[in-house]
């Protein structure tokens, strides 16, 4: 009982902190982003002690909801295992799947650019295959490659392709018809054209389907594990841990997944705004 | 008439021959992966046939590495028109499962993301504490919850459609939420101050002005969730094991390597997926016309 007693009133307490934090007007830029910061840091906190209370004094089974201390306790001591699990399912299956996906599916576009009826063809299709439900193909690649790396890696370059080529050809006819005109004038061949005026338009959508693609591709590779691996992934981890009911481990593998997506994308996003840091978007709203 | 015609030149065809090309492809791809088998089968039959005479083969194995699109073809018309729709053999009856979990979690998920949204721009509290996370939940992999909550719940003793739903609805969520709180923070200063002006209360400037301005932000998000829902459906019914679903059908289908079954259930899935956002797309294009019209 003292449990819940103590969560609500923490969360009172953190609800008034940050509605004084809101609603002060902060003299300093950095007084103002440390208050931007903090409000939602402390939620998030106000959160893992409702969480942490409610478990324990409701007295919740470990194998339902196991406390966030628990999941801590866990993380900590199968580092190991984790690291392994990253290993695979990142390193081995996310990055390499995700390069050569992008890679190609950006390759493809700038084949296709040349030829209008080709965009007219390939685009409905590529529109049309971005909302299947891609994963599905797991599968098919897990029989046809092997339960290995290999065809987490044909996963995720499926997944990852159309994405990137449906953007890219959207973004290559970005530039302007007037700065086309202008580097026609200036007698610039193909290649001219194209790394200085319409490569440099088509960042930011480029940037936008990377950004989509990390997070699809980790879907992509934890899906497919699903279908079948060696006995190390993250997927795997979480779908034999969960039969074995060992909730607290599927937690902690649940808490690197998110971290590792995160990571893979805020990358990717600074990325590129540091490369399209001229375009509006990166320049507007904020001081 | 001309526009006709010109619509046939300038979008149906050079659909009409990718898909053709794409066809062609397939099928030489039929006979490169399927021929290794029957050599196979022939050089244990003692026997060496020529080219000519393989590849007929290839385009009817059982199980072959990449089935041919008229095996699809004839698969899905076996298990759609030919089976009784309460047969476990249909596929419409999979179809079916999967649909109405992924359509319930998208109803769930859509009302809990808009009232959200409409909580958050209310509350500039909530808004700063809680929008944060929601954007970063975007970057993380949620469907990696799947297996632990189907069960969980399995283990509390909710079972069937409801937990399928809940993923699903986990799923269109976020995306709702994102893009309701941009189209309700999207509305025209100028028409604010005027409600403002005519002394309108929270609600009549929610009903008037706010909501309105938000349904094209709110139908783009939407067609992206019901997308999302599907696939919460599928990766929700893998866990449980092979029951009953869509991705049941994948997961026995590839216990038992019956390809044509897996590819069959993907076509499925693909026609009721196009088919959701298709319907999302109508809907948004009549809603839309309809107020423009006002």
């Amino acid at each position: 009982m003292g449990y819940l007693v103590f969560a609500l009133a923490f969360w009172i307490a953190a609800w008034a902190v940050n509605g004084a934090l809101v609603s002060h007007a902060f003299a300093t830029p950095t007084g103002a982003v440390a208050a931007r910061v903090s409000v939602p840091a402390l939620f998030g906190l106000a959160v893992l002690v409702a969480w942490e209370c409610t478990v324990r004094g409701l007295a919740i089974s470990p194998i339902l909801l196991p406390p966030p201390s628990a999941i801590a306790a866990r993380l900590a001591v199968s580092v190991p295992v984790l690291w392994a699990d990253f290993e695979q399912t990142f390193l081995r299956s996310v990055l390499p799947g995700y390069i050569i996906g992008c890679g190609a599916g950006f390759v493809a576009a700038i084949l296709i650019d040349r030829s209008p009826f080709l965009q007219r063809g390939l685009l409905p299709i590529g529109n049309l295959v971005s909302a299947l439900p891609m994963v599905g193909v797991a599968p098919i690649m897990v029989m046809w490659f092997g339960f290995d790396w290999q065809s987490k890696v044909a996963v995720v370059v499926i997944v990852t392709f159309f994405p990137m080529l449906v953007s890219a050809v959207e973004g290559l006819a970005a530039a302007g018809r007037m700065e086309r005109d202008l580097m026609r004038t200036y007698a610039a061949d193909w290649r001219q054209t194209m790394l200085m005026l319409r490569l440099p338009a088509a960042a930011p959508f480029i940037f936008n389907a990377l950004k989509i693609n990390s997070t699809l591709a980790l879907i992509g590779a934890i899906v497919a594990e699903f279908f079948g691996t060696p006995t190390v992934g993250m997927g795997f981890r979480i779908a034999t841990e969960v039969g074995r009911s060992n909730i607290d481990m599927v937690w902690a593998e649940i808490a690197v997944a998110a971290v590792v997506g995160s990571l893979f994308y805020g990358l990717v996003a600074l990325t590129g705004r540091a490369l399209t840091f001229w375009h509006p978007s990166n320049r507007g709203g904020r001081a | 008439m001309r526009a006709a015609t010109s619509l046939l030149r300038e979008r149906i065809l050079p659909v009409l021959v990718v898909v053709a090309a794409i066809l062609v492809v397939w099928h030489v791809f039929v006979v490169v992966m399927n021929a290794p088998f029957e050599r196979d089968q022939a050089a244990r039959a003692g026997m060496s046939p020529s080219f000519a005479e393989i590849v007929p083969r290839t385009f009817s194995q059982t199980r072959p590495v990449l089935p041919a699109p008229h095996q699809i073809a004839a698969e899905l018309w076996d298990t759609t028109v030919n089976k009784a729709i309460t047969s476990k053999r249909s596929l419409i009856y999979h179809a079916s499962v999967t649909l109405s979990a992924a359509l319930a979690g998208f109803v769930i998920g859509s009302l809990l993301g808009i009232g959200l949204a409409i909580a958050l721009i209310h509350s500039r509290v909530l808004d700063s504490s809680l929008m944060p996370w929601v954007i970063a939940s975007q970057t993380v992999p949620i469907i990696a919850i799947a297996p632990m909550v189907i069960v969980v719940l399995n283990a509390v003793g909710i079972t069937g459609l409801l937990p399928k739903a809940m993923i699903s609805a986990y799923l269109s969520f976020f995306p709702v939420a994102v893009g309701a709180v941009t189209g309700l923070r999207s509305a025209d200063r100028l028409l604010l101050d005027m409600m403002r002006t005519y002394s309108a209360s929270k609600a009549q400037i929610f009903w008037k002005v706010r909501w309105p301005s938000s349904l094209p932000y709110v139908f783009a998000s939407l067609k992206i969730a019901v997308a999302a829902a599907l696939v919460g459906a599928i990766v929700g019914e893998l866990p449980t094991g092979a029951v009953a679903g869509l991705g049941a059908r994948l997961l026995s289908g590839s216990y038992y390597g019956q390809t044509v079954q897996i590819w069959s259930a993907l076509v499925m899935a693909a026609v009721v997926g196009a088919g959701l956002v298709a319907l999302v797309g109508l809907v948004q294009s009549v809603v839309l016309r309809r107020m423009e019209g006002r």
